[in-house]
């Protein structure tokens, strides 16, 4: 016998959720014993009184298993409201992430031309070095990272990505 | 404002919220709550003798009454024994709140002696847990807990509190109830639902309502209102394990229960229905069968106030998040007021008094055994000529399910069992609970010589309360399911599943002050069940029934609801690899 799998697609799902205690082990945890994919999870207080913070998350699933784990989250005392942005017209995804590159000679000089190119700030710099600064979407900066891969990739930092939807409505 | 101690806060809370019980064991970590408690006018404390007892009589004595059950327990220890109860509860939609002791806030983190970390450990089995960190914030987390355990879905809710926040002191007013930021269960149902449904009752011409143990939570009107759309719409009834007895076992519309132990006419109903609604059920592993064959020529109407209860394991036509009664009241007023007549079913009850004639629930005798089956009729009988209330909890296994198909239930909240977790040792202090809710009612535990044996401490519990309990061992010798299984998939390797050294269950329960009885053949069993139903105080029956009978009818894992083996000739007793490797 041997265990079959299903075809997975991504969702950017945002939460806002009450700001207290455990929040995250609630969330992390719902995911883990439910059996659910995290691709990456970013938290930030987001109110003046900090009393909500956003939560943004990136999973993969079949539609019926996405439907189930906003049923989930949505389930859970102290989330708010949990939104499909991938579901729910356009939205505006980024993610940061930091990216050392080392290398000396004709490898800096093209480190540098493709940093022009994916509009990478310089923020970090030794004689062999560089950490670049990147802001985009998930695909653009694992293309960013895969090309300095070629050139002398380092180490990366990564935020994980948040999102909002388009539009002058809150949502 | 004159201040409170920690303690005195959550005693005052309890006394504003209602609360007359409270199941719970006392240690370091609680000890000022049981001095607030000391000799309380109201407050009644039981006494258990093992945490996991606690929460089973919490749960008893909330689904016999609902009234949310309250659990007392210390740090450490005692949080970690409240965990299966707790996660029972969770399972099976019960309300409950359970108050752990904490160490110290400065303590926490420290591996002091008798920390655990209770919230941690107990987040994925509540509703919702919390720490409490002042005893400012007490009264209104301790409101909100049990708002939060009795209201949507029910569920247990964890409320910990370190011993520093129970003597330290705050003012207490008694909180004002507040719209929650966040939790809002909805429990009125969209028009647009509402309608779809009524006018697909209509026009179905094999429709079934399979019901299910949210009917009962949702309390006394939704059942009244189930017969009423039974009546209304002339359709056959069936129902999960939890939802028995929310539809009359006497009624001509009772198809039985539904699932692994169920009705061969209630199986082949939901298989050839036109219309399922599933009301407050959720269409469990143990109900289904195989996916992929279950009821696949009908559309389904899926009532339930749990929205990630909806297309979760069956994809549904139509989707209704609300509380049972009041979807049901919606319906009956629209099929009212839109003049609906039943719709002729002459033929669809013909075929079910086809599935009927089968006789699925009969069982052969020898005259020299109990036939275990025979136990539970003749135990429903006796009872029923008593004319008294009759509360029957159950433990896990064969027993469970013989009893829920042979013990007939016309009313709600009688009939107690662990359904979606199956506790082994759950029906005992389950009992104790459902006693002490309703002191006039007969509370009857079916057990297992097995699963008896799990909180077969709490004999003292019993005797401490004067509580007439009665325990009625179906005593087989062996794990019986456990057994049935090995039978079915291992041929009959009956690895571990025989109870060797059995106490003696007489001298056992007199050992505690029990009345002890034993039943050893047919023509003992009558005056046995007539003796213990007699007897006042707490009886203990060790009734020795035949050792090797199973649990027909059995739609074995990953069988479809057509597959249903009938008698012990259809076993084969062995299995692919892919049936084995279902639950
Ligand atoms: C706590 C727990 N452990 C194990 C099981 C698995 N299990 C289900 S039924 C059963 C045997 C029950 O035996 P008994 O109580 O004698 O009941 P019988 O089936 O013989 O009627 C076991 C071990 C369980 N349900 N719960
Ligand atoms: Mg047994």
């Amino acid at each position: 016998m041997h265990i079959q799998e299903e075809l997975s697609q991504r969702h950017v799902l945002s939460l806002t959720v009450s700001n207290e205690a455990g929040i995250l082990a609630r969330i992390a945890g719902l995911f883990t014993a439910r059996g659910y994919n995290i691709d990456s999870l970013t938290v930030a207080d987001i109110t003046q009184d900090h009393g909500v913070s956003r939560i943004t998350i990136v999973t993969n699933g079949p539609p019926k298993v996405i439907d189930q784990i906003i049923a989930q989250l949505d389930r859970l005392v102290p989330v708010h409201k949990v939104t499909d942005l991938t579901e729910n017209g356009p939205f505006v995804e980024r993610e940061l992430a930091l990216v050392k590159v080392a290398g000396i000679g004709e490898d800096r000089i093209e480190a540098l031309r493709l940093a022009d190119v994916f509009r990478a700030k310089v923020v970090d710099t030794t004689i062999e070095s560089f950490i670049f600064e990147i802001t985009g979407t998930t695909e653009k900066i694992d293309n960013f990272v895969g090309l300095m891969r070629q050139i002398g990739l380092v180490e990366v930092g990564r935020t994980g990505v948040v999102g909002l939807i388009r539009g002058k409505d809150a949502n | 404002m004159a201040e409170k101690s920690g303690a005195d806060i959550l005693v005052q809370c309890l006394v504003d919220l209602g609360v007359e019980v409270v199941f719970g064991y006392p240690g370091g970590a609680v000890l000022p709550i049981y001095d607030a408690l000391y000799n309380h006018p109201t407050i009644k404390h039981v006494l258990v003798r093992h945490e996991q007892g606690a929460t089973h009589m919490a749960e008893g004595y909330a689904r016999s009454t609902g009234k949310p059950g309250v659990v007392l327990v210390t740090s450490g220890p005692g949080a970690t024994n409240a965990v299966t109860g707790i996660t029972d509860a969770l399972m099976d939609s019960i309300p409950m709140v359970v108050i752990t002791g904490q160490v110290p806030t400065q303590l926490i983190g420290t591996d002091a002696f008798q920390e655990a970390d209770t919230i941690g450990i107990t987040r994925h089995c509540t509703k919702h847990n919390y720490l409490v960190k002042s005893p400012a914030k007490l009264a209104e987390v301790v409101h909100e807990a049990f708002h939060i355990a009795t209201t949507g879905r029910p569920g247990p809710v964890v409320v910990d509190i370190p011993k520093n926040v129970q003597i330290a002191t705050a003012p207490y007013a008694k909180p004002e109830l507040k719209v929650h930021a966040s939790y809002h269960p909805q429990t009125k149902a969209d028009a647009a639902g509402i309608d779809a449904a009524v006018e697909m009752l209509a026009a179905a011409e094999r429709p079934i309502l399979y019901t299910g143990g949210g009917v009962i939570n949702s309390g006394p009107q939704a059942t009244a209102l189930l017969r009423e759309l039974a009546a209304l719409t002339g359709a056959p009834v069936t129902s999960t394990l939890m939802g028995l007895g929310a539809f009359p076992a006497s009624s001509d519309q009772w198809l039985g229960m539904l699932g692994m132990h169920g009705t061969y006419e209630a199986n082949w109903a939901m298989n050839q229905a036109d219309l399922i609604l599933c009301i407050g059920a959720r269409f469990d592993d143990r109900v289904t069968g195989r996916l992929d064959a279950f009821a696949p020529n009908s559309r389904k109407i899926h009532i339930d106030i749990d929205r990630s209860s909806i297309n979760k394991i069956v994809d549904v036509d139509v989707a209704i998040v609300a509380d049972v009664g009041s979807a049901l009241d919606d319906i009956i007023a629209l099929w009212k007021q839109r003049n609906h007549r039943q719709v002729d079913l002459t033929e669809w009850w013909a075929r079910i008094a086809g599935w009927r004639a089968r006789k699925s629930l009969d069982y052969a005798e020898n005259g020299v055994e109990i036939m275990p089956q025979r136990a539970i009729a003749d135990l429903y009988a006796a009872t029923k000529a008593t004319g008294k209330d009759v509360i029957i909890t159950t433990e896990v296994g064969q027993h469970q399910m013989w009893a829920a198909q042979h013990f007939g239930f016309d009313a709600p909240n009688k009939w107690l069992t662990s359904g979606g977790l199956g506790t082994m040792g759950y029906g005992f202090p389950a009992a104790i609970g459902a006693q002490m809710g309703n002191p006039d009612s007969i509370a009857i535990c079916i057990a297992g010589d097995a699963s008896v044996q799990m909180n077969i401490q709490e004999l003292g519990t019993a005797s401490q309360y004067r509580l007439p309990v009665k325990l009625f061992i179906l005593n087989n010798e062996y794990m019986g399911m456990v057994r049935q299984w090995q039978e079915l998939t291992y041929e009959s390797r009956y690895s571990n599943s025989y109870s060797d050294s059995l106490p003696d269950f007489v001298k056992l329960g007199e050992a505690y002050g029990w009345t002890g009885i034993r039943i050893e053949g047919p023509q003992e069993l009558e005056a046995g069940i007539r003796q213990m139903l007699e007897t006042d105080g707490p009886v203990i029956v060790d009734c020795r029934v035949a050792k090797m009978s199973n649990c027909f009818p059995m739609i074995p894992s990953g069988a479809a609801h057509t597959e249903m083996l009938l008698d012990p000739s259809q076993v084969e007793g062995v299995m692919s690899d892919e049936a084995k490797a279902l639950v």
